[in-house]
Order: C-alpha cells, then structure tokens, then sequence
C-alpha cells in the first residue's frame, strides 16, 4: 500500500475548543483573512448550531454541512443508504469482537507491568504481550479496512450522482474558503462523512484546522480512549484507520478528563502500545502545527514516554514523517 | 500500632490541659489505619455512638477517660466504609442525640442531618459536585389531574442542556425526585455524567408522594400513576423515544419497592430499573415479616414477585449498601432477578440506608443502563 502525496497546506491540531477557544488566533496566525469552511458533522443534528463558532470567527464561516449532505444522500439513494447500514452493522460487530479479545491481551499486559522485578525475563514477556495487543489492533485496522474497501468497490460512491452532486457544490464553496475548521464531536460518524464525500481530495492545499474528533479523524489511525470510564475496563481500542492527511501523531484530546496521566503505568501502557506513533495529550490552549514532515508544538503541548512521563513535544519530534497524504487512495 | 487514644489514657495525669493539648491539632473521629476513634468532651451521665450498621449493636458506649470529662470509642471500620451516626448524650435522666461537634461532616435527610465518618479510601466523588465547566440542565414543573388518585400531582422534570424539541429523548422516571434532588445532588449528578458523556442526554421526570406508605407499597393506584399517567403526560409535553428501552424507572427504599411494582404490573412500559436499597421484604414462612405489619402490602407484593416475577423490564441495575438490614433482602432478590433472564447489574457498598450511598451508587447505574456516547464522542 502506498499514498498519492499532493501538495498540501498546513494542518493545525488543536486543544477541545468550547470553554477556552484559541482558534480565532490560530487562524490569525495563519494569515487566514478570508472565508473559513467549517465542518461540524461530528455534531450529527446539531450541526447547523454554529453560532458559537461563526461568532468566534467574526462570521467568515461557511458550514460545509456535510451531515445533512449525507442525510440527503441516504435519501435520494436507498440503495447506497442500505448498504451503508449494512457496513455499519459489520463495523460494530468487528468492534465487538475486537474488544473482547483486546480486554484479555490488555490484561495480560497489565498483569505484567504490575510484577515488581526488574529483569530481563520480564520485560521481554511485557514487550511480548504489547506485541501481541499490536498485531490485535493492526489486525483490526486491516479487517475494517477491508470491510471499507469491499463497500467502496462494490458501490463506488464518489462515483454515484447522489454523492457527485454534492462533491461538485463542496469544490464549488471551499473554492471561495481560504482554509478548513474542522470541530471535534462523534468520531465515527465524522469520519464516514468526510470518508464519503472524498474530504482527502476536496480540501486541496487549504490549511487545515481540526480539533478534538476533527483532529483524530485526519490522523493516520483513529484510537477511542478513557482511562477511566464507568463501565468497563478502560483500555484504549482501535477504531480504523483515519484520513491520514498526518502520521505519527496520536491526538489525545481532553486528556486531562479522559487520561490518568499522574500513573506512570497508564502513560507508559499508551506510549508503548502505540509507538512509534506519539500520544499527544491535547487540552485547552494546546496547538501543534504539522507542516511538511515535522511537527511544531506551542507550549504546552506535551507527548506521553514509554517510561511513564509526561515530556514537551520537542525537538526530538521534529523530522519525523507526520505527513499523509490529502488524497489517500489504498492500491 | 499503639493508638493515640490508648498512649494519651496511660500518659493522662488527671489535668485538663492535657486533654486540651490531646485534641488540638487532631481531627475527630480519629483515623488510625482502619481503626478510627470517635471523642466527645462534656458532663454526660453515658455517650453512645448512634448509628445505622447492621449487623452492631445500634448503639455503642464510649468510655469515659478516667474522671474527666472526655469519653471516647474505638470502633473498626473497614476501607471505604462511610458512615452516618449521631451521639447520644444521657444526661439529668435524659437521652439527647447530637451531631457531633468535632465532626464538621455533615449529610442531611428529610429527617435532619447526621455526622458523616467516611473510612480509609472514602472520598466524596467528584462527579457529584457542580462542575462550573458541565453545560447546566433546567428543571421545569408541570401538574397533571391523576385519574388515579383524583387528584392534581407535580412532576418536576430535568431537561438536559441543548435540548432539542426535533430529537427524540430516553426518559428516567424518579421516585422521591425532591429529595433525590435536595439530598442527593440529582440535579449535578446529571449535568455532569451528561457533559461526560457517560449517559445520553436524558428527559427526567421526578415525582413525589405525600404518603409513602400507603403509595409506594405496591399500590395500584399508584402503579397506574407511574406507568400509565405520567408517561402519557411527558409524550404529550416532550419528544421521547417511546421504544421501552428509551424508558427507565427508579427509586430507593420504598421507591424502589414501588418502581419494582409499577414496572411488574405494567410489563413493557420500563425498559430498565434502578433499585437503590429497595425494602424488598419478604417472607417464606407464613405472611408477617418479624418487621412488623405496616409491612404486610409489601411482603405481599414481594412473595407474590418472588414467585411469578415475569419480566417486568430488560435491564434492572440493583444497588444495597452492606451496611443496613435490607442487605440480606436484596441479595435474595437477585438469583430470582438473574433467573428471568433480565440483564442483571448489582452492586454493594460499605454504607448505610440513606441518601449519600445512592448518590455514590448513582454513576455505575446510570450509566450502565443508559450508555453515554463517551467512547465515541470528543467535542
């Protein structure tokens, strides 16, 4: 597999932006004067109630609404309604199954981390049992990938008037934006919108601004995570591949309710399963610019280490391949 | 470990001051490990801790320091153990039960207040104190006339932050909502498991009755109230999802007697129940529980459940602190609740019958009966 590379603008990832806003700034930063295309799916019906973010911009926005584009597709397309109920039936299913197998090998990690000894034995079978979590979550991300691209070759839906008519109205309005906001919200339905009208190729060299689910949707890999929920055990899962417009960077917004980042073992279970990627806890007032193949961190961004501490994203980071591709194609 | 209070009593000389220089600068009740020391200073003829543990004696003396004035008890409580008490001081022939004044701990009930001893691991969690960042929910009133009682009643009804007449909400019906509101902080409890994600967006109707024992003890009336009257009023004034799986009833004590009955009798109405330390008391020798006879309608009800429970909702989430009597009650409900095949969820804490443990209790019941899009969702 590889990636069609375009030539791209720069992607901002951002802290949660509802309490503490910085994107005005941001934006300003960026010498965005102009109109910005907002996208708030992750909102699902609620996706018109953009006063807040417009007010913030000083008006300049232009909702893309591309949940109610997908709505309207659904309902000019039955065809392509059902099988993407369908697909969405398998993803759950796939989701289950993975979790349950996911909670015993995240066990057995943890059982391991726990033994006091410090030698050797140990830590080859600790580094083992994350192996053995890896090739679960690789595994997971390739049956879904599979589940996404027999649905896309089966029914083609760029291909589809229903989708092709609103792909020509989305060029037609980001062809006026001088950059994209994308807000945070509900993770999966934000990715199948953007997955559906082509986001990769549409937004072409525009800056890109993305928050909370924004920012984990155009990530390499979208992982759901909690420390601490009331129910179940807390392990961080897979949930599929991303646009991945970047890499290497795992954005963990609302870290700070979300994660135990005070355990040493809780930071160093995340860092270690998901590397070489970074985790980057993402609050209030954070912001990380990736532009070209590094990654720029405004204080106080901060990345989670495989031993158990909380560092600045820093120069250490810089060079790596954070890139993906805007018009990411498997082959 | 030699304890503070067993030092001070070999080192106590018989001066005043020491007792002074003994309690300033601790904190009372006195934790040692999971041995805790409860104080009193004052003339009393006998002081006795007052509290709500099954399973002590409900009344335990202190002892008095030599001749002074200072009495003490040194009682075990295990981890996590949060307790509510009160002392009784006897004096001039009478008994007075008290706060205790070294104990700035306090929990109030429709009765008053007691002091509060919360053991070693017991913090207040956080999720029940006002979040100045959690979007807030309103709470509305409406008066229905009740066919059932001939009557007008008030429902009180929290409508969660952001709410949208075009979506369609699940609803949780609450008995005592008042006092769920007043003594259990229902109203914060929500708004933040709802801004956590940890529960939907939920419609809540809150009712109230000014005689418990005759309504909440499996009345049909009352069950005709809650299952057919309420519901029909919050469809007309809200958009609710009428799958019963949308719809959940709960109650602590008599209400969740009166929640297992309004559900039992109108099976398909409530898709989940929450049962907080139901009086679920029951008999299986003759009819009179050794409670006495104002219990009679609910052992009733309860044998006849016990017998024939149906299936009275899909998910039912029960809760008991280990502390109060109505323990072995509940744990003789669930192998019959399991036994339906309903989905069963139980859990049990080192606190007594009262308001504070369901508030504790009310996190890992809510949320696993009505699951909150937080692995989902990152705004």
């Amino acid at each position: 597999m590889h990636y069609n590379c375009a030539v791209m603008g720069p992607i901002l990832l951002l802290g949660p932006q509802r309490l503490r806003p910085i994107l005005d700034r941001v934006m300003a930063d960026l010498g965005i004067e102009g109109r910005i295309a907002a996208i708030t799916a992750g909102w699902q019906e609620r996706e018109a109630e953009d006063d807040e973010l417009a007010e913030h911009l000083s008006g300049r926005t232009v909702n893309l609404a591309l949940y109610r584009r997908a709505e309207q597709v659904f309902e000019s397309d039955p065809e392509l309604a059902a099988a993407s109920h369908e697909r969405q039936g398998l993803l759950k299913r796939a989701q289950e199954l993975y979790r349950l197998r996911l909670d015993h090998s995240m066990a057995a990690v943890r059982q391991l981390m726990q033994r006091a000894e410090e030698t050797e034995l140990l830590e080859e079978e600790v580094s083992a049992a994350f192996e053995v979590v890896r090739r679960l979550d690789d595994g997971h991300l390739e049956r879904v990938r599979k589940i996404h691209s027999g649905f896309e070759e089966m029914w083609m839906p760029l291909e589809r008037p229903s989708v092709a008519e609103q792909r020509t109205e989305l060029v037609e309005v980001l062809s006026e934006c001088d950059a994209v906001a994308v807000a945070g919200g509900h993770v999966a339905v934000l990715l199948n919108r953007l997955r559906l009208f082509g986001f990769g190729e549409l937004v072409g060299e525009l800056p890109i601004v993305a928050w909370s689910a924004g920012a984990m949707a155009l990530a390499e890999r979208v992982v759901l995570f909690h420390d601490s929920p009331p129910q179940g055990f807390g392990n961080a899962e897979m949930l599929e591949s991303g646009l991945g417009l970047y890499g290497q960077i795992l954005p963990m917004p609302h870290a700070r309710r979300r994660l135990r980042l005070q355990d040493p073992n809780r930071v160093t279970e995340l860092a270690r399963r998901f590397a070489p990627r970074v985790c980057v806890p993402m609050d209030d007032g954070d912001y990380l610019r990736i532009d070209g193949p590094a990654a720029w961190a405004e204080a106080p961004v901060r990345r989670l280490t495989a031993e158990g501490k909380i560092e600045r994203l820093g120069a250490a980071d810089e060079g790596r391949r954070t890139r993906g591709s805007r018009s990411r194609r498997a082959e | 470990m030699s304890l503070a209070i067993r030092a001070f009593e070999k080192a106590y000389t018989g001066e005043p001051a020491e007792i002074d220089r003994f309690l300033d600068g601790r904190s009372f009740p006195l934790q040692e490990g999971t041995t805790t020391t409860f104080v009193y200073r004052g003339e009393a003829e006998e002081v006795r801790l007052r509290h709500w543990i099954f399973g002590l004696e409900s009344s335990l003396a202190f002892t008095r320091l030599k001749d002074s004035d200072l009495w003490y008890l040194v009682l075990e409580l295990p981890e996590l153990s949060r307790v509510e008490y009160k002392l009784d001081l006897f004096r001039h022939g009478k008994h007075k039960w008290i706060r205790d004044p070294r104990n700035p701990l306090v929990a109030h009930d429709p009765f008053g207040a007691n002091s509060v001893f919360q053991g070693v691991g017991y913090e207040t969690p956080e999720w029940t104190r006002p979040d100045e960042e959690a979007r807030r929910g309103e709470i509305e009133e409406f008066t229905l006339e009740s066919s059932a009682f001939g009557e007008e009643r008030t429902v009180k009804v929290y409508v969660p932050a952001r709410f949208r007449k075009s979506r369609r909400y699940p609803v949780l019906v609450v008995h005592d909502g008042s006092d769920y509101l007043r003594y259990a902080g229902l109203r914060a409890v929500l708004d933040n498991l709802i801004d956590r994600l940890e529960i939907p967006e939920l419609i809540v109707a809150m009712t109230d009755s000014g005689d418990r024992l005759a309504e909440y003890t499996s009345n049909p009336l009352h069950d005709r109230f809650i299952a057919e009257e309420v519901p029909a009023e919050l469809e007309k004034r809200f958009p609710i999802d009428s799958d019963p799986s949308a719809w959940g009833l709960m109650g602590a004590s008599l209400g969740a007697v009166a929640t297992l009955s309004a559900a039992w009798s109108h099976p398909g109405r409530f898709g989940k129940l929450l049962l907080q330390s139901g009086s679920f008391v029951f008999t299986d020798i003759g009819d009179r529980n050794w409670r006495g006879e104002q219990w009679d309608e609910v052992v009733s009800f309860m044998n006849t459940f016990r017998e024939a429970p149906g299936l009275p909702a899909e998910s039912l989430f029960v809760s008991c602190g280990i502390y109060e009597s109505l323990i072995y009650e509940n744990r003789s409900l669930l192998p019959i609740l399991q036994a339906t095949g309903m989905d069963v969820r139980y859990a049990e804490a080192r606190d007594g019958h009262n308001w504070e443990n369901w508030r504790d209790r009310l996190r890992v019941g809510l949320s696993w009966l009505f699951k909150g899009p937080l692995w989902m969702v990152y705004e």
